[in-house]
């Protein structure tokens, strides 16, 4: 347990609000992550990089354990969030998913006005008045820095969006669901430069109040919005830290070969 | 060498192409001709009375079809109400809780078998199942039988157009805490609606014209099909055949012309509008 990471974490005394420890995780027989430990600070954005099909998503993946969703998959180890292993199946997975939001790489607007849309996990989750989850409805897309875009237009489906658009009313959607935790899986990666410059900004406002781990494609994406970076290869963190320090001085040969673009 | 094969490869594409275009001519033509005939004989027998007055005992020259129409109307409804709720639910199992399970994959290859059993044995299981226990033909018979060869016509649609939402608005529900039942019904099937609507009307579609299922359950009558849960209710079919093969009368047969043309028209119409609607909800996505 000499892993920069945790020395890291102790020397800024900041929270730990995932800790990964000895976690393995298999596609059917393949092993697709092999013994993560990984500390994950609360309020911090936390980029992770690597070539694809290193793992990236997989970790993420287990976060709020949606991999679920199929049977042929499943983890091992330990993920205490808040204390409580997650991966436990005492563990209420609803609750779970409140609590740990997730924004995929293609915006995915449900079939419904962009009200209901916001709405959706208020109803899920609260018992609200109507003129409540209209407050809500309309906090969470100020939150989401589309209020102004979209506030004429609460009643038009929510696909009728442009892709930045969709991308923010799906990050409204999981904030309405008053998350502690933001998963992104590429957020950007299936939008055009300029949605990707407000998705980008957002998150550096969204980390005063919530946790984000973001999966990136994007070396100087990840060197823009994070606070820590953690460099995969084949299924291993190769190396964790501070992000200036993995992009000015990487402690690994594997990890400067990459930033540098040497493969990958 | 290499000029005379280019040569062999363009005439090669020339008569595939020419192959291909003739068979899709041929088949036009005949359904072109098919639909002449049906237009031209039906149209003629068009008038007030066929739509508004039932049909009549042999041996009476006036009377219309009118309670054909409204007993298949009742028939096919009933077929709907029995046989799409299952369907819909099955097809709903199979894509989103049966992937890759041995349940699943038994329902899929006896739903697969279902579609192929010929529609006059199922006539003849109904008529074993509630003809002969209650000793009395009905509209209700020819309901179920209808409904039994909608049932996999409705649950292989339902399953093939929920595995078109793609995976990610799955996951985007069940990520925000949804609960999977909650997911399904209200995102899934959302998502998926006019893809199932399609799947429900070509199922209409298909059974909109079956006979011999009906020959053995609902049979036919002259009367109004309101004794529809005990007694043997008039339909369009039975009718067309009643009438085109057993009367002697030239009125009856220009009836049945009429009332064929009623039915293709009335599928016509189901095919297409399942067209336009699958293709909108393409093109809004």
């Amino acid at each position: 347990m000499e892993n920069n990471h945790i020395k890291n974490s102790e020397s800024k005394m900041e929270n730990v609000k995932i800790a990964v420890s000895n976690l393995n995780f298999y596609y059917g027989t393949h092993q697709a992550l092999i013994d993560n430990n990984i500390n994950i600070l609360e309020k911090q954005v936390t980029a992770i990089i690597g070539p694809s099909g290193c793992g990236k998503s997989t970790l993420l993946r287990t976060f709020n354990r949606i991999y679920q969703l199929y049977r042929e998959q499943c983890a091992e180890g330990e993920i205490v969030l808040d204390g409580e292993n997650i991966l436990d199946k005492s563990v209420d997975i609803l609750e779970l998913r409140r609590k740990v939001g997730m924004i995929f790489q293609k915006p995915t607007p449900f079939p419904m006005s962009v009200f209901d849309n916001v709405a959706y996990p208020l109803k899920l989750h609260f018992s609200l008045s109507k003129s409540e989850i209209v407050d809500r409805v309309e906090k969470a897309l100020r939150g989401a820095s589309l209020w102004d875009e979209v506030k004429d237009k609460l009643k038009k489906s929510g696909m009728a969006l442009s892709g930045g658009q969709q991308q923010r009313l799906c990050i409204a959607r999981a904030i309405a669901a008053q998350p502690e935790v933001l998963l992104m899986d590429e957020p950007t990666s299936a939008i055009d430069p300029v949605g990707t410059l407000k998705v980008e900004d957002l998150i550096e406002e969204l980390k005063q109040k919530f946790t984000i781990v973001i999966v990136t494609h994007n070396m100087q994406q990840a060197a823009r919005i994070s606070d820590y970076t953690a460099f995969y290869y084949q299924g291993r963190i190769i190396e964790f830290d501070v992000t200036e320090k993995i992009f000015t001085s990487p402690a690994n040969k594997q990890t400067e070969d990459y930033i540098t673009g040497r493969f990958g | 060498m290499k000029k005379r094969g280019l040569f062999f490869r363009k005439a090669t594409n020339f008569a595939v192409t020419a192959c291909s275009i003739l068979t899709v001519g041929f088949a036009l033509l005949f359904m072109g001709w098919i639909l002449y005939t049906v237009f031209d004989n039906g149209f003629r027998s068009f008038s007030w009375a066929f739509f508004t007055e039932p049909t009549k005992p042999y041996g009476i020259p006036d009377g219309g079809v009118a309670n054909a129409v409204l007993g298949t109307i009742f028939i096919t409804l009933g077929a709907v109400v029995i046989g799409v709720p299952p369907g819909l639910l099955g097809g709903i199992y199979l894509a989103e809780f049966a992937k890759g399970n041995k349940l699943g994959n038994v329902i899929r290859f006896s739903a697969n078998v279902m579609m192929g059993i010929p529609s006059i044995i199922v006539g003849l299981f109904v008529y074993a199942l509630m003809v002969y226990t209650t000793k009395s033909f009905s509209g209700l018979a020819g309901s179920v039988a209808l409904s039994i060869i909608m049932f996999p016509v409705v649950l292989r649609t339902t399953e093939d157009m929920l595995l078109m939402v793609p995976d990610a608005l799955r996951e985007s529900a069940l990520a925000l805490g949804a609960p999977r039942w909650k997911a399904t019904v209200s995102i899934i099937c959302r998502a998926a609606r006019t893809g199932l609507i399609t799947g429900v009307l070509l199922a209409i579609a298909r059974v909109s014209g079956e006979t011999a299922p009906l020959l053995f359950t609902a049979l036919c009558s002259d009367g109004w099909p309101f004794g529809y849960f005990t007694q043997p209710t008039s339909n369009l079919t039975i009718t067309i055949t009643e009438y085109a093969t057993n009367s002697p009368f030239p009125e009856m047969h220009a009836r049945a012309w009429g009332a064929a043309l009623i039915i293709t028209v009335a599928i016509l119409i189901l095919n297409i509008s399942c067209r336009i609607l699958f293709k909108d909800s393409k093109h809004g996505k």
